[in-house]
C-alpha cells in the first residue's frame, strides 16, 4: 500500500496540524518538503493547482488540499473501533468545532498575523485590540476545560494548536504580546498543557529556525509594498 | 414543529440563501426571521455574539452559525432526506475543498460592483478567472458532485442571484464567459428549494444600487 504523503514547508503550522493528526490516529507517514527559495514544486502546482499552498495530502492517488478538509478526511477515512477521534460524533458539538475552527484561522490567527504586520503606530495598537478581543472569545471557550475537546485533545485544539508553539514566535517577530497569562489565564495553561503531549510536542520545529523565518518574512515585506489588510 | 427551528436571515444574502435551500432541501420546517441590519435585533446580538451577523440557525433554542457550518450541521441532523454530502470520505473532502473556494474566492464579486475603472475591470478579471476554474471543476457534470445536487452547488448557486447586478455595474456577460456554468446554474432553479430560496435578480440588483450609494455617501 503506497505511503500517505503530506507536503509541507518547515515552518507551517497549517502543515503541523496534519502530521499530529495523522500521529493521533497511528498512521504512518513521509514528508516532503517545499524549498521556498526554489519557487513552488512541479508536485505541489500539479496537487493543489487552485490555490498552490501547503499543506497537500497525497493518500495513494487521491489529492486532499486545505488544512482543515484534510484533518475531516483524516478523521472520516480512518474512524471507529480504537483510531482516535478528532471530531465529536453529536452534530452540535461538531457545528461548535467547526466554527470555532474556522474562528481560531480566520480572526485569531489572521488578527495576530495582520498586527504584526502593521508598521504604523497606531494602525498597530488597532490591530492589536482586535486580535485581543478575538483571543477573549477564544479563552472564554476554553474556560473550565482541559482540552477544547474535553478531557483529550481533539479537532478544534489542533487547529489552535498553533497558538501552543508560533504565536510566541510572532510576538517576537512583530514586537507585540498577546497571549499575556493574566488576561487569558484558561489560554495560557491550555498551551503549554497541548504543547507537552508527546505527539504534538515531536512535530513542533525548533523555535529559533520559525523565529528566524517569521522574523525575515516580516522584513521582506516590510521593504516591498506597504500591508495591505 | 415549526418554532422548533428559526433562521435569522436577510433576504439578499447569499449566505442565508445557502441555508434556506439546504432546510428546503430537507423538508424542514422553519421560521425565517428577516433582520434589519441597520438595527439589528437583541436575539441575532444573543445568538451570533461573536459575529453578529446573519444567518444563524437557532436549533431547539441553540444557535448555529456561518453558512457551511449550518448547511453541513443541517445534512447532519436531518441525515435521510436528500444527502447534501456525499458518503466517501475523498468525495466529502473534495466537496469540502470546492465549497471553501467558493467561499474563498467568490466573494470578489463585491469588488466587481463596488469599484470603478481600471479596479472594476482588474476585479472583474480575477472574479471571471475564479468563475472558470468552477466550471472546469464542474466539467461535464450535471452538479459539481455528479447526479445528485449537493454541498458545492448550495455553497455557490446563490450568487447566481447576485450575477445580473455584477453584469450590469460591469458591463459583461457571465453566460458568455462561463456558459456552462450558466447552464448549471438554471438547471439548480429548477429545484424547488433553489427557486424558493433566491430573491429576484432585479430585485437584488436594485438593492445593492441602493447600498451603493449609501457606501459611496459614507
Amino acid at each position: 500500500m503506497a505511503k500517505l504523503k503530506i507536503i509541507v514547508s518547515p515552518t507551517s503550522f497549517f502543515c503541523t496540524r496534519i502530521e499530529w493528526a495523522l500521529k493521533l490516529k497511528g498512521l504512518e507517514y513521509e514528508l516532503t518538503f517545499e524549498d521556498w527559495s526554489k519557487g513552488k514544486s512541479e508536485l505541489l502546482l500539479r496537487s493543489n493547482p487552485a490555490h498552490k499552498k501547503v499543506p497537500v495530502l497525497l493518500d495513494d492517488g487521491v489529492v486532499i488540499a486545505e488544512s482543515k478538509v484534510i484533518l475531516e478526511y483524516i478523521d472520516e477515512k480512518w474512524k471507529g473501533g480504537d483510531l482516535y477521534p478528532l471530531l465529536p460524533q453529536d452534530p452540535y458539538e461538531r457545528a461548535q468545532a467547526r466554527f470555532w475552527a474556522q474562528f481560531a484561522d480566520d480572526k485569531c490567527f489572521i488578527g495576530t498575523w495582520g498586527a504584526c504586520r502593521a508598521e504604523d503606530a497606531q494602525e498597530k495598537e488597532k490591530a492589536v485590540e482586535a486580535a485581543l478581543e478575538s483571543f477573549t472569545f477564544l479563552e472564554k471557550q476554553i474556560k473550565g476545560k482541559k482540552f477544547f475537546a474535553g478531557d483529550k485533545i481533539g479537532y478544534l485544539d489542533l487547529v489552535a494548536g498553533w497558538i501552543s508553539h508560533w504565536l510566541g514566535v510572532l510576538e517576537e517577530a512583530g514586537g507585540l504580546k498577546i497571549l499575556d497569562a493574566e488576561r487569558f489565564p484558561s489560554l495560557h495553561e491550555w498551551a503549554q498543557n497541548f504543547a507537552e503531549i508527546p505527539p504534538i510536542k515531536e512535530c513542533l520545529p525548533p523555535r529559533d529556525m520559525l523565529v528566524n523565518y517569521w522574523t525575515a518574512l516580516l522584513s521582506r515585506l516590510r521593504s516591498s509594498a506597504p500591508s495591505k489588510l | 414543529m415549526a418554532e422548533e427551528v428559526m433562521l435569522l436571515d436577510f433576504w439578499p444574502s447569499p449566505f442565508g440563501m445557502r441555508v434556506r435551500i439546504a432546510l428546503r432541501e430537507k423538508g424542514v420546517d422553519f421560521d425565517l426571521r428577516e433582520e434589519d441590519l441597520s438595527n439589528k435585533s437583541p436575539l441575532l446580538l444573543e445568538m451570533n455574539p461573536v459575529h453578529k451577523q446573519i444567518p444563524v440557525l437557532v436549533h431547539s433554542g441553540k444557535p448555529v452559525s456561518e453558512s457551511l457550518v449550518m448547511v453541513q450541521y443541517i445534512d447532519e441532523t436531518w441525515g435521510g432526506r436528500s444527502p447534501l454530502l456525499p458518503s466517501d470520505p475523498y468525495e466529502r473532502a473534495r466537496a469540502r475543498f470546492w465549497a471553501d473556494y467558493v467561499d474563498k474566492k467568490v466573494r470578489l464579486g463585491r469588488m466587481v460592483w463596488l469599484s470603478t475603472g481600471e479596479a472594476q475591470e482588474a476585479a472583474k478579471e480575477e472574479y471571471i478567472e475564479c468563475l472558470k476554474v468552477l466550471e472546469g471543476e464542474l466539467g461535464d457534470k450535471a452538479y459539481f458532485g455528479g447526479e445528485r445536487f449537493g454541498y458545492v452547488d448550495v455553497s455557490l448557486i446563490p450568487f447566481y442571484s447576485w450575477f445580473y447586478s455584477l453584469e450590469e455595474s460591469a458591463n459583461f456577460s457571465i453566460a458568455e464567459e462561463c456558459p456552462k456554468l450558466v447552464a448549471w446554474a438554471e438547471r439548480c432553479m429548477q429545484r424547488e428549494s433553489v427557486a424558493k430560496s433566491l430573491p429576484d435578480q432585479y430585485k437584488v440588483h436594485n438593492f445593492l444600487l441602493e447600498l451603493k450609494k449609501k457606501l459611496q455617501a459614507q
